[in-house]
C-alpha cells in the first residue's frame, strides 16, 4: 500500500490556514507559512480554484471558499449540466432519430433534466421534471452504478423483465461501470428500450447521464444487442458534455 | 481560438449529389463562428473565435475589421479540416452578419480605413437628432421603413464623411468603399483589390436607412439627406445567389449567401410563408414575423425590414421588434446582486416559489424599446411586500422576459392583421424551460424549440445551398426543421389575463422617470 500522498496534505493544509486566517492571504503568506516555495504554493492555490474550494477576491488573496461548507451540493447544478449539454443533446437525436433525455439523480430516482424530441414531428410530450425509477431504465442504471446509494432487499417491478432482485442489479451495476454505458429493454415500459452513458464533470464524478430510448424494435437487434452505431452515438454525446464541464478525457 | 470536434457521420449509402458541406460564417458582435452542415441539415463542424469591441470613448464601440477577416480566413479551414473536407467539398458559402456595423476600406490596398463603427456605438446621436429636429424621427420611414435612430448603418457613414473631408472625397471618386460586414467579407472572399465583387445583401441594406423597401435599391432622396456619395456604396443584391466564386480561404467555391443575423435566424427556422415568427433569446430578444411580399407598415413602434429575397423571386418582408433586456437581466441578477452563481441556476431559484408573489420586475435599465419606446424610462421592481423573497423575485426576472414577448407580439399581429399560431424560439435561454413555459403560458401559442439550435448558421447555409441547388427549394427545407421541444400553454385565462394588466401597469409606472440631466 502506497504511503499518504503529499499534495493532498499540502492541499488539506492550505485550506486548514485559509479557514482559520479570518482574512485573505496571498500566495507569499500561504508560502511561508507552510514552508513551501512560492511557486509550489501558487500550483496548490491555483488547483484548489480550479476544484472550487478556493476563491480569490477582488485583491487577489486568496480565501476559503463557501461552497466547502455545502460539499454534497453537486458541482454542476441541473440547470447549468442543461445548458452545457443543449447542443450535443440535439445533434445526438438527429444522429440517432431518437428521443433523447438528460436525467441526474435526485432521491433516488433518475430525475429528468432535459428532453429533445424523437425528430419525426410526431406529438410528444416534453418529460422535463418527471422522475423515473432509477433501477428500471438504462439513464437510472448509470447514475446508480457510480453512486454511493445503498441497494438491499426487493425493487418494485414496472413491467415483468424489471430487475427486482437488489443483488442481481448490484451485478449488473459492476457491468455498466466496467463497460461505461446502460442498456435497458423493457424493464420501465413494454416495447421499449434505452441505452444512456455518464457525463462527468472535472475530477470524473458523474454528474449526470444522457441516453436515447424509444421503440425496442428500432433501439435493440433480434438478440437483444444494441443497434450498430447507437452506443458510440450515445458516449460520443456524453463525452463532448463532459468536456465542456471541465472533465479531462478517459 | 477554439474547436470543437465533428460529429461524424454515417456518410456511407449518400447519394452523389447529396455529398458536399455548406460552410457557414457567422460574424457576431462578440464572436465570429465557421459552421459546416450536410446535405440532411445537420450540423457537421465548428470552429470560433470570440473578439472584443474597443471602447474608445464613452459611447463608442469598435471592431478592427482587419482581425475579422483574419479570424474568417482562419476558421473556415479549421472547420474543414475536422472533417477533412477540401475546397473541392464546399457547394457554397454563406454568411451571417452582425448588423448596420459599418466598415470603409481601401479599394486598391484591400486594408481598412479605420475601425468597423459597431451598431451599438452612439456616436451617431447628434446627427440623428439634427435631422429628426427639421421632420421628425419617422420622417424617413415611408421609404426606408426605419425611424431615425443611432441603431443604424446610415447615420454612421453621414458621421464618418462629415469628420474626414479628405474621406468624402475619395468616397465620391470611389476609391474607398463602404459596407457591412458582409461587404467587406464577400469582397475579401472574391479577390479583394483583385476583382473583389462589392455587393450587399437586401436584408443588410434594408438596415441602412438609404434603401428605398419597395424599389430595393438606394433611394436617391435618402443619399441626398445623409450625404453619401453612391459611388462608395456597393450594389444591392438578393440573399440567396451566386455572388462570385471564392479565390481565398476555399477557393473555387461559390459564394452564395448572406443576410444580417437575425433575418438569418427567420430562415434557419424556416419562416417562409406570412404570420410565421421566431423570437432569439439571448442577452436582448429579437422578434421577426415574417408578413409576406407587400411592405408592412408599423403603427406600433416596430421596424419594417426585409425577410430575405431569392434569387429573382419577390423578396419577404418582416416586422421586427427587439427587446433590449431578456438574458442580461439574469446576468444583472448574477452579477449586481449575486442571487445566483451562475445563469442557469435562476430556474430552480424561480422554481422555489409557485408564482411571482404579486412582484414585477420591468428591466428599463436604458429606457424601453419596441413598442414603448421611451428613452426616459427606468427599471422598476414593483409589488414588494414581507412575504416576496428571492424566488419570487427570480420568477419575476423571467416572467419579464415573456411579458416583453406579448407586448411586441401583440404590436407585429396589430400592425400585420396576422394572428400568430405558434413561436419558434432559439437562442441561450431556450435551455431555461420555465422561461419557454411562460411564453407560452403568457401569449398562449405553443412555444417550439427547432432541432438546430444555432438558427443564425443554419439560415445562412440554407440560403447558400438554395441557390447553388444543394437543395431544391424552400419545401425541402422545412422538411428538415425537426421539433426538439413544444412548450404548450397551460395557465387559465383569467390569471393571464390579471398577469398581463399588472405588468401594463407596472410598465406604465416606468416612464417619465429620467426628469434631468445626470452628470
Amino acid at each position: 500500500m502506497p504511503g499518504p500522498i503529499q499534495s493532498v496534505e499540502r492541499a488539506a493544509a492550505v485550506l486548514r490556514l485559509l479557514s482559520g486566517a479570518g482574512r485573505g492571504l496571498g500566495v507569499v503568506e500561504v508560502g511561508n507559512a507552510l514552508g513551501l516555495a512560492k511557486t509550489t504554493a501558487h500550483g496548490l492555490l491555483r488547483t484548489l480554484v480550479d476544484v472550487g474550494f478556493v476563491v480569490q477576491d477582488d485583491d487577489g488573496d486568496y480565501r476559503a471558499s463557501p461552497a466547502l461548507a455545502d460539499l454534497g451540493r453537486p458541482r454542476t447544478g441541473a440547470d447549468d449540466l442543461r445548458a452545457h449539454a443543449v447542443n450535443w443533446a440535439d445533434s445526438l437525436a438527429a444522429r440517432t432519430g431518437e428521443s433523447v433525455r438528460l436525467a441526474v439523480l435526485h432521491e433516488g430516482r433518475a430525475l429528468v433534466v432535459h428532453h429533445v424530441f424523437r425528430p419525426d414531428d410526431s406529438a410528444q410530450e416534453l418529460t422535463t421534471g418527471t422522475s423515473l425509477p432509477a433501477h428500471a431504465c438504462a439513464l437510472g442504471k448509470v447514475l446508480l452504478a457510480s453512486a454511493p446509494v445503498r441497494l438491499r432487499g426487493s425493487l418494485p417491478a414496472m413491467t415483468a423483465r424489471t430487475v427486482t432482485d437488489a443483488a442481481a442489479l448490484r451485478r449488473a451495476l459492476v457491468a455498466v461501470r466496467e463497460q461505461g454505458w446502460a442498456l435497458e429493454v423493457e424493464e420501465l415500459t413494454a416495447s421499449v428500450a434505452g441505452v444512456a452513458a455518464p457525463v462527468r464533470d472535472r475530477g470524473g464524478l458523474v454528474a449526470g447521464a444522457i441516453g436515447v430510448d424509444g421503440d425496442a424494435d428500432r433501439l435493440v437487434d433480434t438478440r437483444g444487442r444494441p443497434r450498430a452505431g447507437l452506443v458510440p452515438a450515445v458516449r460520443h454525446a456524453a463525452r463532448a458534455i463532459s468536456r465542456e464541464l471541465g472533465a479531462r478525457p478517459s | 481560438m477554439t474547436t470543437r470536434a465533428a460529429t461524424t457521420l454515417d456518410g456511407a449509402g449518400q447519394r452523389p449529389e447529396h455529398r458536399g458541406y455548406v460552410v457557414a460564417v457567422d460574424q457576431g458582435t462578440t464572436s465570429t463562428r465557421c459552421i459546416l452542415f450536410d446535405h440532411a441539415g445537420r450540423l457537421v463542424a465548428v470552429a470560433q473565435r470570440e473578439h472584443r469591441p474597443h471602447y474608445p470613448r464613452p459611447g463608442w464601440v469598435e471592431h478592427d475589421a482587419a482581425q475579422i477577416w483574419r479570424d474568417v480566413a482562419r476558421l473556415v479551414p479549421r472547420a474543414m479540416a475536422q472533417v477533412d473536407a477540401s475546397p473541392a467539398d464546399v457547394v457554397a458559402v454563406g454568411i451571417a452578419n452582425q448588423r448596420e456595423t459599418v466598415v470603409v476600406w481601401d479599394r486598391r490596398t484591400g486594408e481598412p480605413v479605420g475601425p468597423a463603427v459597431v451598431w451599438q456605438d452612439t456616436r451617431t446621436a447628434a446627427i440623428v437628432e439634427e435631422m429628426a429636429a427639421d421632420g421628425g424621427a419617422d420622417r424617413f420611414a415611408p421609404v426606408c421603413g426605419l425611424p431615425l435612430a443611432t441603431y443604424f448603418a446610415g447615420p454612421r457613414m453621414t458621421w464618418l464623411l462629415r469628420h474626414d473631408e479628405s474621406l468624402r472625397r475619395r468616397a465620391e471618386r470611389g476609391d474607398v468603399l463602404f459596407g457591412t460586414v458582409e461587404s467587406w467579407l464577400v469582397w475579401k472572399l472574391t479577390g479583394g483589390p483583385d476583382g473583389g465583387e462589392h455587393v450587399t445583401d437586401v436584408t443588410n441594406a434594408s438596415r441602412t436607412m438609404l434603401m428605398d423597401l419597395r424599389t430595393l435599391d438606394w433611394s436617391p432622396e435618402l443619399l441626398e439627406a445623409f450625404g453619401v456619395p453612391r459611388a462608395a456604396l456597393p450594389r444591392i443584391v438578393p440573399s440567396s445567389q451566386v455572388y462570385g466564386t471564392a479565390r481565398a480561404v476555399v477557393p473555387g467555391a461559390r459564394i452564395a449567401a448572406a443576410l444580417g443575423d437575425q433575418q438569418a435566424a427567420l430562415f434557419g427556422q424556416t419562416c417562409f410563408s406570412p404570420g410565421e415568427a421566431k423570437c432569439t433569446y439571448g442577452t436582448g430578444g429579437f422578434l421577426l414575423m415574417n408578413t409576406g411580399t407587400e411592405v408592412p407598415r408599423s403603427s406600433h413602434g416596430l421596424l419594417t425590414t426585409v425577410a430575405h429575397r431569392i434569387g429573382d423571386e419577390p423578396p419577404a418582408y418582416a416586422l421586427e421588434g427587439s427587446i433590449a433586456v431578456t438574458g442580461a437581466l439574469v446576468q444583472w441578477l448574477r452579477d449586481n446582486l449575486g442571487l445566483i452563481s451562475t445563469a442557469p441556476e435562476v430556474e430552480s431559484l424561480a422554481r422555489t416559489v409557485p408564482d411571482n408573489g404579486g412582484c414585477y420586475f420591468v428591466p428599463a435599465f436604458s429606457g424601453l424599446f419596441a413598442p414603448h419606446w421611451r428613452a426616459e424610462a427606468r427599471g422598476l421592481l414593483i409589488g414588494l411586500t414581507s412575504f416576496v423573497t428571492k424566488g419570487h423575485v427570480a420568477r419575476a426576472v423571467l416572467e419579464a422576459s415573456a411579458w416583453q414577448t406579448r407586448e411586441v407580439v401583440e404590436a407585429v399581429e396589430a400592425d400585420s392583421g396576422l394572428r400568430l399560431s405558434s413561436l419558434r424560439v432559439d437562442g441561450g435561454m431556450t435551455s431555461n424551460n420555465l422561461l419557454m413555459q411562460t411564453v407560452a403560458d403568457v401569449l398562449d401559442v405553443p412555444v417550439v424549440r427547432p432541432m438546430v439550435s444555432e438558427t443564425v448558421s443554419l439560415g445562412a447555409a440554407y440560403a447558400a445551398g438554395l441557390a447553388v441547388g444543394f437543395w431544391p427549394d424552400t419545401t425541402a427545407l422545412r422538411r428538415r426543421w425537426h421539433r426538439a421541444a413544444q412548450w404548450s400553454p397551460a395557465m387559465a385565462g383569467d390569471v393571464r389575463e390579471r398577469g398581463w394588466q399588472d405588468w401594463q401597469e407596472a410598465v406604465r409606472r416606468t416612464f417619465g422617470w429620467v426628469r434631468h440631466e445626470v452628470p
